[in-house]
C-alpha cells in the first residue's frame, strides 16, 4: 500500500486563499472566498420580511441559506441547475454552522437570506461557502459573536492532511476519511462536523488538532477582507 | 410602473444627462476576462459597470435530432441567481431569464457562428452539445448585452475535452477550439418618453416603455432582434434604435479584443 505524499504544500497547509468583502453591490452584504480552485460567492439579503407568513416567528428571526453550484462548476459533467438533495443538505448544515454566532432574537418575524454560489469547485465547497457567508453576514452589519472559519481535514491511509483537493479526496488506498469542520475561534467551538470515510478515534482527534493552523490562516484572511473593505470606506 | 421615478428620470434626461451622469448613448466601463473557471471547457467573466456575470461552457455528447442527423447543437441557460438582486428568487427560471437565454441563443444560432455540422462525431449517432450557462453575480442593469458578450467570449475561450469514442475526459482539454466563426454582439436600446438610451441601470429598465435588442455581426449585418416590454415603437423609432444599437456593438466588440 502506497501512502499519499503531498508535493506542493505541507500537510497542514491550506491552498492559496483569496478573501474579499462587499463584491456584490446589490446585496446588503457580500463575501468572496477562494481556496485553491474552489471559489464561493455569498450574498446576504435582510433582515427582511419573511413570506409565507406562517413561517414567521414572533420571538426570533430565521437564517435561510441557499447553497448552489453553478452549472459549469463541477469537475465532470454539467451540473443541472436547481436544488437537489445534496445542495439542500449543505444549505441546512451551513445554516447550522452560522446560527451559533448570530443573535436571531434581534429581528423577530424576519429572515436573513444567505445565497451561496460556486462558479468552480475543487473539493471543499461547503467549507468555502461557509467562509464566504460568514464574511457576507459581517459585511451586512449583523451583530455576530465571531466569524466562522471552515475547512476540510482528512486522512489518507493514516496521514492527516488539511484542505483536501479533488484528487486527494478521490485517493482510495487504505482507510481514508474527509472531515469538513467549521470552527468559532473566539469560543473554540465547532459548529460543523461531518465525516465520511473510515478513521480511528486517534486519527480523528489528531485531524482536529492539525486543522487549527489552517483555521487560523482562514480566520485571518476573513478578518483582513473585512478590514480592507472598510479601510476603502465604500458604501 | 413607478410614475415618480419616471418623471424624475425624464426630468434629468431633459437636462441632457442620465441618473448616473452618463450621456444617453454612453456605456459604462466594460471588462471581459476569459479562462476564469477551471472546471469549465471555456469561461468568461463580464462586467458592465457594476453588472457582473460569469459564463461557462460545458460539453456533452448526445444523439443528434432525427431531423438533423449530421448536426450537433447548442443550449443556452441564464441563471438569475438569488444572490445577484433582491428581486430574484430561487426556483425555476423566470420569464426574464428565459427571454435573455433565448435571445442569446438566437444571436449565436442564426449568425451561424458555430457550424453545427462540425459538432457531429458520427452521423445519426453521436454529436457534441455545447452548453452555455450564464450566471449573474450582481445585477445592475443591461443583463441582455452583458449575457451575450459573456456567451461569445466564453465560446471563443472553449476547447473540446478529450473523447476516446466511449467517454469524455473532462479533466483533459484538447487543443481543438470549439469552431466559432463569427461573433454576434448584442446591444439594447431603451425608449423612455422621446429618449433613446443604451446600457440601462435597473431604474431606467423599470420605467422604459420598450426595449429593442439587436445582434450585429462583424460585417454590420443584423442576425437577431427582440423587442421587449409592453410599449410600441413607430417606424422612425425602430430606425433610430437599430442605427444606435449597430453603432454601439462596434464599441462593445472592441472588448473581445483578439479573442
Amino acid at each position: 500500500m502506497m501512502a499519499y505524499k503531498r508535493e506542493k504544500r505541507k500537510n497542514d497547509e491550506p491552498r492559496e486563499i483569496t478573501a474579499k468583502a462587499g463584491i456584490i453591490p446589490r446585496a446588503d452584504g457580500s463575501g468572496y472566498f477562494k481556496i485553491g480552485n474552489t471559489e464561493a460567492y455569498a450574498a446576504v439579503y435582510g433582515p427582511r420580511n419573511l413570506f409565507p407568513r406562517f413561517k414567521q416567528n414572533p420571538t426570533k428571526g430565521i437564517l435561510r441559506c441557499n447553497y448552489n453550484m453553478m452549472p459549469f462548476s463541477g469537475m465532470g459533467n454539467r451540473v443541472r441547475p436547481g436544488a437537489n438533495r445534496r445542495s439542500k443538505e449543505i444549505s441546512m448544515i451551513t445554516e447550522n454552522a452560522l446560527i451559533p454566532v448570530l443573535d436571531l432574537h434581534e429581528f423577530p418575524n424576519s429572515v436573513v437570506d444567505v445565497f451561496i454560489e460556486l462558479p468552480q469547485t475543487d473539493a471543499g465547497s461547503r467549507c468555502a461557502g461557509i467562509c464566504a457567508a460568514s464574511i457576507a453576514l459581517a459585511d451586512a452589519g449583523l451583530a455576530m459573536k465571531d466569524l466562522v472559519s471552515s475547512v476540510a481535514v482528512g486522512h489518507l491511509g493514516g496521514t492527516v492532511f488539511v484542505d483536501l483537493d479533488y484528487n486527494e479526496e478521490a485517493f482510495d488506498e487504505g482507510d481514508v476519511a474527509d472531515i469538513p469542520i467549521a470552527f468559532i475561534p473566539k469560543t473554540e467551538e465547532y459548529s460543523l462536523l461531518q465525516m465520511d470515510g473510515i478513521t480511528s478515534k486517534e486519527i480523528l482527534f489528531e485531524a482536529l488538532e492539525v486543522s487549527k493552523k489552517a483555521i487560523e490562516i482562514i480566520y485571518k484572511a476573513q478578518q483582513d477582507a473585512l478590514k480592507q473593505r472598510y479601510k476603502e470606506g465604500q458604501k | 410602473m413607478n410614475q415618480d421615478l419616471k418623471t424624475n428620470i425624464l426630468r434629468t434626461l431633459q437636462k441632457g444627462f442620465r441618473y448616473d451622469g452618463r450621456k444617453t448613448d454612453e456605456y459604462r466601463e466594460i471588462s471581459v476576462e476569459t479562462g476564469v473557471v477551471k472546471t469549465a471547457e471555456g469561461s468568461a467573466c463580464v462586467k458592465i459597470g457594476e453588472t457582473h456575470l460569469i459564463a461557462g461552457i460545458k460539453t456533452e455528447i448526445s444523439t443528434p435530432y432525427p431531423d438533423s442527423p449530421d448536426k450537433g447543437t447548442i443550449m443556452v441557460g441564464v441563471e438569475f441567481t438569488p444572490m445577484a438582486s433582491p428581486n430574484f428568487e430561487p426556483g425555476p427560471p423566470s420569464i426574464q431569464s428565459i427571454e435573455i437565454a433565448r435571445v442569446v441563443d438566437r444571436g449565436i444560432r442564426e449568425s451561424k457562428s458555430i457550424d453545427f455540422k462540425k459538432l457531429c462525431i458520427t452521423e445519426g449517432e453521436k454529436a457534441w452539445i455545447i452548453i452555455i450557462d450564464i450566471c449573474i453575480v450582481n445585477d445592475d442593469g443591461n443583463l441582455m448585452d452583458a449575457a451575450s458578450l459573456a456567451a461569445i467570449a466564453a465560446l471563443k475561450d472553449a476547447k473540446f475535452p478529450e473523447f476516446d469514442g466511449k467517454a469524455i475526459n473532462y479533466k483533459k482539454l484538447t487543443d481543438v477550439p470549439i469552431p466559432v466563426e463569427f461573433s454576434p454582439i448584442e446591444s439594447t436600446v431603451l425608449k423612455i418618453g422621446d429618449y433613446f438610451l443604451v446600457d440601462p441601470i435597473p431604474e431606467e429598465e423599470a420605467v422604459a416603455e420598450a426595449k429593442l435588442t439587436v445582434a450585429t455581426m462583424e460585417d454590420g449585418k443584423l442576425c437577431a432582434m427582440q423587442k421587449s416590454g409592453a410599449g410600441t415603437l413607430t417606424i422612425e423609432d425602430i430606425k433610430k434604435m437599430v442605427e444606435l444599437a449597430a453603432e454601439k456593438t462596434k464599441e462593445i466588440r472592441a472588448h473581445l479584443g483578439g479573442r
